[in-house]
């Protein structure tokens, strides 16, 4: 049976395949993270009003994923009890020790954001309430009643200078991820110094549609109207993104074809046979061609809300599908080559296990269970619901 | 039993003494034992004296196997797993006709070589066959221990790239970073593992046990501080080269008569 997974010579030790689907997994969940955060600080930092209805929304979404993003890496390693080792005594020169350090300074910037931007809710919560939820919003609100319009101006003030840290380290958790496999010279499919700036625009790609599908969801269970304008302007910026993304991809694929190296044969083998659907199929067309094209068209039609609202949807479907096979094909793809440059191995996933499609479903099922724990303890729904109606 | 006042005054005695004498020897092999383990010196090994080296020589290599069999009994490799610590390719290139000027090379290493090669392509078709031992080239610029993030992987004084297993959390970077394949997935102690080049017989004046199966002469190990070694002898007259030294790894296995084929 192994034969027929292996094409050609590779190197008796890579038989095995190293980096599963939780590997996967993990550049999609933290891409997620960045991505939502970024369409936050739309609002937050670049005053687009009209990201406001989501954007505490896109907070809480951002924490969700960020708490299951450690998860997967953690499952797989092969003794999880030493992982911790990584903060103690990391070793510098390794792209992945930062790793530890970079996950928990945005994860204090994320939930510091948040508790700014929610903190007066907290409070009001706190002085209308008895018994258990008084405690616990008095705990939340750090015990501090203050909600003078002086205070919540310094509030803001304040979160918006973390907003703005938190841009630069939302692209640094990401684009170091993309540095983590583009760093690795031995492989002519990671080594490429594009390969964090791509990995970050797949992130904000990937985070916006999340967003909007999010967004579009709890109204319809919440069975409130939606603020399209709201709609319309992610759906713009998730356009712009896009065609970002699509430049870089492409321009990664054009430069290592064009300059045909020593490793080309085995690239065009990896992308005509191996990952063929997964990238041209999946990755470009499904995920970038169909959005953008979908995207474009919202621009033009003019009112029909409901269409545009449904193409929107459908490419966002598309885009969130599309990146995690961009990941899958980064992440797989690479080690389906063989570092012997004359070689291909076949990667089969295995459901039950610990690497398998089964722990993997269950970990990314995680993040909506935080995320409908978190909306319920910090109700986000106020600020989509204000302008809107309440559907009969 | 009957025991005179004297005779078990004298038992008593020697009780005391050897047990007097024995904690003292004991303590003072602990002292000892700390002591070297302190210092550079271990048993009458000191690693700042040494910087190891090996050469392969393709022309020799006879494809018997018998140094892939010696390393896994030698350092316990498992038989029945798809792990080498070393193996040996094969390589064979096909007579074409001289117009379309394209080479087939059929390369493999079926288990490693480790039961020799079975003649599968009739000699007529093969133009020109050569086999080639591959082993950790202990890097002088390794990527493995470059991309570790824990610091378990790291390299000795005399030259050679070993892995703490204390220590390792078994994330696989360093299997991903090498590009030579020399690492694998310890399955029974959850970490990475690879070639020491047999750092528990070097350190003892005893040769890699691949070096020592080789019944040809084509693996050579020794000392690149010792002037006379038999290694610097060949680095110094033959015409050497490297795997992949576009890679800037500066590997420590010099290869002679490597074909232009060999990844």
């Amino acid at each position: 049976m192994l034969d027929n997974l292996i094409w050609g010579y590779v190197y008796p030790n890579e038989s095995e395949i190293q980096w599963s689907i939780l590997i996967v997994l993990y550049p999609y969940i933290t891409g997620l993270v960045a991505g939502a955060f970024i369409a936050s600080s739309l609002y937050h930092v670049f005053g687009k009003n009209e990201i406001k209805p989501v954007a505490r929304f896109a907070l809480l979404t951002a924490l969700s994923f960020l708490l299951v993003a450690m998860l997967p890496l953690l499952v797989h390693l092969g003794r999880p009890e030493r992982g911790i080792e990584i903060m103690f005594t990391p070793h510098l020169t390794s792209a992945m020790s930062g790793f530890g350090y970079i996950f928990s300074f945005y994860l204090i910037i994320v939930v510091l954001e948040i508790w700014l931007s929610f903190r007066e809710d907290i409070v009001k919560k706190a002085l209308s309430s008895h018994g258990w939820k008084e405690l616990l919003y008095s705990s939340l609100a750090l015990f501090s009643f203050d909600i003078s319009e002086k205070a919540l101006h310094d509030d803001e003030k304040f979160a918006r200078k973390l907003a703005i840290i938190g841009i630069p380290s939302a692209a640094f958790l990401h684009g170091y991820v993309g540095f983590i496999f583009g760093g690795i010279k031995a492989n002519p499919w990671w080594s490429t110094p594009l390969m964090p700036i791509i990995f970050l625009m797949s992130a904000i790609v990937s985070g916006i549609a999340l967003l909007i599908l999010l967004y579009i969801a709890a109204m319809k269970i919440r069975k409130h109207a939606i603020d399209h304008k709201c709609l319309q302007s992610l759906a713009h910026y998730l356009w712009i993104f896009l065609i970002l993304d699509v430049t870089l991809e492409l321009l990664e694929i054009i430069s290592m074809k064009y300059a045909s190296r020593e490793d080309i044969d085995i690239i065009n083998r990896l992308l005509s046979d191996k990952i063929g659907f997964t990238f041209w199929g999946v990755q470009l067309t499904l995920g970038i061609l169909i959005p953008f094209i979908l995207l474009l068209m919202v621009n033009f039609i003019k009112k029909r809300d409901t269409l545009k609202m449904i193409m929107i949807s459908i490419s966002c479907i598309f885009v969130v599908i599309g990146v995690f096979a961009m990941r899958w094909n980064v992440v797989i793809g690479g080690q389906e080559i063989s570092k012997s440059l004359v070689g291909t191995l076949t990667y089969v996933p295995v459901f039950f296990s610990q690497e398998g499609v089964l722990p993997a479903i269950i970990i990314f099922m995680l993040p909506f269970i935080i995320l409908r724990v978190v909306t319920a303890i910090l109700p986000p729904w106020k600020d989509m619901e204000e302008e809107t109606q309440k559907l009969k | 039993m009957d025991i005179s006042r004297r005779e078990f005054t004298k038992i008593g005695c020697k009780i005391i003494i050897g047990a007097t004498a024995g904690t003292t020897i004991v303590e003072s092999l602990i002292t000892n034992s700390i002591a070297a383990e302190n210092s550079p010196v271990k048993g009458g090994y000191n690693w700042e004296e040494h910087f190891w080296g090996y050469v392969v020589d393709t022309r020799k290599c006879i494809g018997c196997g018998r140094c892939a069999n010696a390393c896994k009994l030698e350092n316990h490799v498992p038989f029945d797993e798809e792990v080498y610590r070393t193996w040996i390719e094969r390589y064979r290139v096909k007579k074409t006709s001289l117009e379309t000027r394209e080479e087939e090379v059929v390369i493999d290493s079926p288990d490693g070589g480790i039961e020799g090669f079975v003649d599968d392509i009739p000699a007529e078709e093969i133009k020109k066959a050569f086999f080639v031992p591959k082993i950790c080239n202990h890097c002088d610029n390794p990527p493995c221990v470059q991309v570790c993030p824990v610091g378990a992987t790291y390299t000795t004084k005399d030259g050679v790239v070993l892995v703490d297993y204390e220590y390792c959390i078994g994330c696989r970077y360093c299997i991903q970073g090498c590009p030579y394949g020399a690492r694998y997935f310890n399955t029974e102690k959850g970490t990475a593992d690879k070639c020491t080049w047999c750092y528990h017989r070097i350190t003892k004046g005893l040769l890699p046990a691949c070096v020592q199966a080789c019944p040809t002469g084509a693996r050579k190990f020794g000392d690149m501080l010792d002037k006379d070694s038999e290694v610097n002898k060949i680095i110094d007259e033959e015409r050497i080269n490297l795997l992949k030294p576009d890679l800037g790894t500066k590997p420590k296995v010099f290869y002679i008569g490597l074909d232009r084929e060999v990844k």
